[in-house]
């Protein structure tokens, strides 16, 4: 059980007892200094997520990025924090001041929470507890109160539209969401992520690759990114709920989403891609973290890709998508997993695998089925001769003021 | 497991310290310079008229009352799937035909048109 960060923490620990402090203080200093470095990690992580962000998206998009600042630019996030410091701090006439202010707040802390129960490693791990999924939905909730808040507070009616539309999106996609996750905890019997990253002998992208698929895509709608960025859509309501914010508040919605996507990729690496698990990794715990970061990235990277690479959805299609397929397929995929699995009880790994995985890939294929035939009957809807205006002459003349 | 929750006790008030820091230091050094004009609402450049906080469209209530019902529902999966060992394949078809119950009524809820955007 050789791994750095434990031993520190227990030489801490024999430290402070072997000064006469009581076991119990000692625990909480010893919880406190885990927090504080905790959140310090993923706050300075979150800067190299600034430069890597707008690197990516520049070689995306055809161009090179940041380049001045330091080797391949990477000085410019800390020059663009000290700019969001010493910009001057907008109140917007007849906001509510408080709410206005907690907003930002909100936006980055909630993202912070969610990491508390995301095991990093099989010793390292904030915190154990056997209701994690259930934290983790809770928190992202709170995530998104942050949001309407300071729609609402701005007094700003393209900040009002963009917390209204922010409603909407979260309230539609976190059904399909949370089914989504439960299939991970009815495949280990379990709620603590600890547990779900234990059980995954194969890992859940073998198992059930279909639900894995639908936490991603309702992630990034919880997200609020592209393609289902209608919330802060630039192009019709300007900037959405945070309009009306200047310097270091926007620096914190803007640093509360780009951790919040690394933490959902985190979240979707420990539920279906085996969390810390990798080569040696009992022998060498440290070397989780390493495998848990990879995953991270690499599924940042294909967020990075859906974002850049898609239109922006309509509202209607938006809500239609989340109702209309992805909720019922997710409530399938759950009917199925549930009575496959009871089905299967006794059978070795291998057969469980390939029959789930058998399953998972009929049902794409049913769906696809199913989607070809309405995309048919869509297009011949379309593609039928209707009426351009069912005005008649006279009407039209009425219209225009001519007898 | 008491000492996790201690953990996320700690972390759910320590969290908003650091952004609350973060907003702290600007306050300390950045210009403040008020005036009426600088304050104003954005709004494409014209003056804002009206009440921002207006009635909203009802749509959006509907919605919400929808997807009340579904994650109240899914909240009891839960405990179903977490003690899917224990349970006797009758407790597990209970399990599916409470999932199915929820599917008629969104199956309902779509044939009445509350899913369509209007």
């Amino acid at each position: 059980m050789g791994d750095p960060i434990n031993l520190i923490g227990d030489w801490l620990r024999n430290l402070m007892t072997g000064w006469g402090l009581p076991e119990n203080l000692a625990t909480f200093i010893l919880t406190v200094m885990g927090v504080v470095v905790m959140a310090s990690f993923l706050l300075i992580l979150d800067i190299a997520l600034v430069w890597l962000e707008r690197k990516v998206v520049a070689r995306f998009q055809d161009r090179i990025g940041p380049n001045r600042l330091g080797p391949f630019g990477i000085i410019q996030p800390f020059a663009d924090i000290i700019k969001l410091l010493i910009k001057e701090d907008i109140t917007p006439q007849g906001a509510d001041r408080i709410i206005y202010n907690i907003a930002p707040l909100f936006a980055l802390a909630t993202v912070l929470m969610m990491w508390a129960v995301i095991p990093f490693a099989p010793t390292i791990l904030g915190a154990d507890v056997n209701v994690a999924v259930l934290y983790i939905v809770a928190t992202g909730a709170v995530g998104t109160l942050g949001v309407i808040m300071a729609g609402w507070a701005s007094n700003n009616k393209y900040a009002l539209l963009g917390a209204f539309r922010t409603v909407a999106q979260m309230v539609s996609y976190e059904v399909p969401m949370v089914i989504a996750l439960l299939i991970p905890v009815l495949l280990a019997r379990s709620m603590g992520l600890q547990a779900i990253v234990d059980a995954q002998q194969p890992w859940f992208i073998l198992v059930a690759p279909l639900a894995a698929a639908i936490f991603l895509v309702t992630s990034i709608a919880e997200l609020g990114r592209a393609p289902f960025d209608i919330n802060e859509a630039e192009s019709e309501i300007v900037a959405g709920f945070h309009i009306e914010y200047t310097g270091m508040k926007f620096g914190l919605f803007y640093a509360g989403e780009l951790l919040h996507a690394l933490t959902v990729s985190a979240l979707v690496s420990t539920l279906f891609l085996g969390g810390w698990r990798g080569p040696f990794v009992d022998q060498v715990p440290i070397l989780g973290v390493f495998y848990l970061f990879v995953k991270a990235f690499l599924i940042y990277y294909v967020i990075m890709w859906i974002r850049y690479s898609f239109p922006r959805l309509r509202i209607d299609q938006m809500l239609g998508f989340s109702w209309k397929f992805l909720t019922p397929l997710a409530l399938v995929l759950l009917i199925l997993t549930a009575i496959l699995d009871k089905a299967m009880e006794g059978a070795t790994p291998l057969v469980y695998t390939l029959v789930m995985l058998g399953m998972n890939i009929l049902l794409v294929w049913a769906t696809v089925q199913v989607l070809r035939t309405y995309a048919r009957v869509e297009r011949r809807r379309v593609a039928e001769r209707r009426p351009v205006a069912t005005a008649t002459e006279a009407d039209f003349k009425e219209l225009i003021g001519q007898e | 497991m008491q000492n996790d929750w201690l953990f996320i006790g700690i972390f759910l008030i320590l969290a908003p310290v650091f952004p609350g820091l973060a907003l702290l230091i600007p306050r300390l050094i950045a210009p403040k310079k008020p005036n009426p004009l600088k304050s104003q609402t954005y709004e494409c450049g014209i003056e804002t008229y009206g009440d921002t906080w207006v009635q909203f469209k009802a749509q959006y209530y509907i919605f919400a009352l929808a997807f009340l019902i579904f994650d109240v529902e899914i909240v009891f999966l839960y405990p179903w799937a977490v003690a899917f060992d224990q349970l006797p394949l009758f407790a597990v078809m209970e399990g599916v035909i409470f999932i199915l119950i929820l599917v008629v009524g969104l199956l309902y809820a779509w044939r009445k048109g509350i899913l369509e955007w209007v």
